[in-house]
């Protein structure tokens, strides 16, 4: 091979990034059609539907629409008002755009190619960009926390109200939610006992269990605290449009706001992949898609397949919640992941210890297929009990009078003052 | 090649010799000296904190390279896994550090309206 | 600075076969100077916001370190709780507390120098200790990097699983770290407890200035503290503005 010319491993590994991220930036130009579809469709309205192929008048259901808006919104004066912090004014948008792509580095988007030996792939070639990554699950957490610096730096930049608000909003909201986060992701790894994202998948289908069976619990607060991750209705305040115009984006336009907006959309699709993969099985469908290692390019593809169906199944879902459901005020937000979120994702993780510590005494004292069922009921027990337990015990549910209390923003600073004395709430 | 193009240009020795140890441990001064300059001249209390968090992750670097197996010759023995936990241990302390100084920065600009640590003075006598 | 031109210049001048460039050592170079240079501009800069920003990057391109360094696991752990967490919390202090004023506090001359002076030699005291020791080489190739996180983990709750030699006898073995763990546990919830009193919310018995303001009748020495009070509002935070 001539010197001037990459190896093999990198130019398979630039194709997967290449495929990846058109995908993915098509993927997310296509969503915001299917949301508005989706909205349109909740409010029993035609949604947009004339845009078809451009000079023609074929409209194909409107399917040229995200084209559109594309073009819009790049040939929009990309306008930097005066006022602002010019450097992390716009370094927010690269920063945050850049951090969700780069989770994808460690996120499998299929099982695994059979092996090509006219090319020179002699093994079978997962469909990975980072396949050799042994920390993968910690690798998109830490960059989704990457990600909260686009939120709070283009807020600040902005030397806006609203998006100061917004981004302040968000720092807390993404830091409380990343507890939870992380208690539902650590019974799955308990559970695999990888912290690779294909192992996990390979985990769920070699037993035919996939974890939202096996951990309930786990699967309700990883699901509720990644739509609050990915700021989502009913978890937007950091953009509450009605409170905060726009949030942290208010000052934003053009082509740097589409970074944030695609970057929005990019979270969401890393939620349900991580959702799918984790809990949901992954490529893995009963009595489809077999369980061993892939052998024909029809087995890749149908995995392929079923992953990809998935996941678009999850996010109709998070597009439906989203008008579905109002908004958290922030105090009913901040009880919602600190008062109910993290005693139920502890006690998750407690149950799932408890169950894998015992299961070889479990298999050798009543036998294999008893073993699976009471492994299975035990983590549903706790379930409904802790629901109840939460429901019961936390009023952040319905009790909904306001709250009045002097946070450190309310402080006045009023200096030298002997009278002043200070109770705890 | 390699030899001929390493002799012409010194600085581009750097990325046709294999890093060592001692490429680590510069990074590691560099960031350490930063954080010490850092803490001594910023009157600003997160600014001091600031400071810190680089000798933190200077002496991180540190232990990271002499527990590194690519960066370990033939006979020597690098400290292996100790050093990783050691600067895991490093940065857990970082964090408890930095929620504690902070909520002390926080409450002293509630009280007093400032960060500035030269104007923490209320206990000189 | 100056290097970036004389690499541009060296690269331009030698054709360097893409075969020759060891990219372990060009990407230890990229997050080096990444992290180096930002940890200066964090000293440089007098904008804390701005510092805060560099100090990110500066520890973000440290975990690339980390990465190339093979030890993956610390450097995961670096972005998630140091970028990732503790880093956010610190930003979120730094805009809480970011009222105009207090943007950029400038140190005194005398701080500088003196700062400097010590900066210096310090550098060369750890340049001189650095360049010291011994050159460890890698071995040419085919150093097969360990799986980051098992060991570690085992080595937390006390087993040691990282030894080569199997059959050794127990008082070579490196003993492990549970007792640490446990004291590092330990002292992360007397943290937790500790930040939570000190940052606790406090309620004031005097009524605050702006409720004063807007009530009937205030008292004499209350009526101070809202004409107080609103003057701050006036020259004070960017969150102040919208209120009367």
């Amino acid at each position: 091979m001539n010197a001037f010319l990459p190896s093999l491993p990198t130019i398979v590994a630039l194709v997967k990034i290449g495929l990846l991220v058109g995908g993915l930036m098509t993927a997310a130009a296509y969503l915001v059609l299917v949301e508005r579809w989706m909205a349109a469709w909740v409010q029993d309205r035609k949604g947009p539907n004339r845009v078809g192929i451009p000079l023609t008048k074929i409209r194909l259901f409107g399917l040229g629409q995200p084209l559109a808006d594309g073009l819009k919104i790049i040939l929009k004066e990309d306008f930097t008002p005066r006022h602002v912090d010019k450097v992390l004014y716009t370094a927010a948008p690269v920063v945050i755009l850049a951090a969700s792509l780069a989770i994808f580095a460690a996120i499998p988007f299929g099982s695994s190619l059979p092996a090509i030996p006219a090319l020179g792939l002699t093994s079978e070639e997962p469909l990975l960009v980072a396949p050799g990554l042994d920390v993968g699950v910690l690798w998109v957490f830490a960059l989704s926390s990457i990600a909260v610096y686009g939120v709070l730096l283009g807020g600040w930049a902005s030397n806006n109200k609203y998006g100061f608000l917004g981004g302040l909003r968000s720092s807390a909201q993404l830091l409380a939610y990343e507890i939870p986060l992380g208690l539902g992701l650590l019974g799955v790894v308990l559970a695999a006992g990888s912290l690779k994202l294909d192992t996990i998948m390979d985990a769920q289908a070699s037993t035919g269990v996939w974890f939202a069976f096996a951990q309930p619990l786990g699967f309700i607060v990883f699901l509720v605290a990644s739509f609050a991750e990915a700021a989502r209705l009913p978890f937007d305040l950091p953009e509450a449009e009605q409170e905060l115009v726009g949030g942290y984006h208010t000052e934003y336009s053009g082509i740097k706001l589409l970074l944030f907006l695609v970057a929005e959309f990019l979270h969401m699709v890393t939620a349900a992949f991580l959702i799918v993969i984790m809990f949901l099985g992954g490529w893995h469908l009963w009595g489809v898609t077999g369980s061993g290692p892939v052998e024909t390019w029809l087995v890749a593809f149908i995995r392929f397949a079923v992953l990809s169906a998935k996941i678009f199944a999850v996010i109709l879902f998070f597009m439906l919640v989203r008008w579905s459901w109002p908004r958290f005020r922030f105090d009913q937000l901040m009880n919602l992941a600190w008062k109910v979120m993290l005693p139920l994702g502890i006690a998750n993780l407690v149950t799932v210890a408890t169950v894998e510590e015992f299961r070889p005494q479990l298999v050798t004292a009543v036998g294999e297929g008893w073993a699976k069922t009471v492994a299975i009921a035990i983590p549903w027990a706790v379930f409904f009990v802790g629901w109840i337990a939460a429901g019961m015990l936390t009023p952040s549910g319905t009790d909904n009078t306001p709250i009045r209390t002097p946070g450190p923003l309310d402080a006045e600073h009023v200096l030298d003052d002997p009278q002043r004395e200070l109770v705890e709430v | 090649m390699n030899i001929v193009v390493a002799s012409a240009v010194p600085l581009l020795g750097l990325i046709t010799e294999p890093v060592s140890v001692a490429h680590y441990l510069v990074v590691g001064a560099i960031l350490f000296v930063s954080g010490v300059v850092c803490m001594a001249m910023k009157r600003n209390a997160l600014g001091v904190l600031m400071g810190i968090e680089l000798v933190l992750n200077g002496a991180n670097v540190n232990f990271v390279a002499f527990a590194s197996p690519y960066l370990q010759g033939e006979g020597s023995r690098s400290l292996g896994l100790d050093g990783q936990v050691i600067a895991l241990f490093v940065i857990l302390l970082a964090a408890a550090e930095a929620a504690v100084a902070l909520a002390i920065t926080l409450n002293f600009y509630n009280n007093h309206a400032t960060v500035d640590v030269d104007r923490a003075d209320d206990l000189k006598g | 600075m100056s290097a970036l031109p004389m690499i541009a210049g060296a690269l331009i001048a030698a054709p360097l076969p893409v075969a020759a460039i060891n990219w372990h050592s060009l990407f230890f170079l990229l997050f080096a100077s990444v992290s180096c240079g930002f940890a200066v501009a964090v000293v440089a800069a007098d904008n804390v916001v701005r510092m805060a920003f560099y100090l990110v990057l500066s520890l973000g391109a440290t975990a690339g370190l980390f990465f190339l360094a093979g030890a993956e696991f610390l450097g995961a752990m670096q972005l998630m709780i140091y970028v990732g967490g503790t880093l956010v919390l610190l930003v979120f202090g730094v805009m809480l507390t970011a009222q105009a004023p207090l943007v950029a506090i400038k140190g005194s001359g005398r701080d500088r120098v003196l700062a400097g002076i010590v900066g210096v030699a310090l550098l060369a005291l750890l340049l001189q200790a650095a360049f010291s020791v011994k050159p460890w080489r890698a071995p040419a190739a085919g150093v097969v990097a360990e799986p980051a996180a098992t060991p570690i983990g085992m080595s937390l709750v006390g087993v040691r699983v990282d030894e080569p030699a199997v059959g050794a006898p127990a008082a070579n073995k490196r003993p492990g770290y549970m007792l640490p763990f446990e004291i590092v546990s330990i002292h992360l919830l007397v943290v937790l407890v500790g930040a939570a009193y000190l940052a606790r919310a406090k309620r004031r018995k005097v009524p605050r200035a702006i409720e004063v303001a807007a009530s009937v009748e205030p008292p004499a020495s209350v009526a101070e503290h809202a004409s107080i009070g609103r003057e701050r509002h006036r020259s004070g935070s960017v969150l102040a503005g919208g209120r009367p």
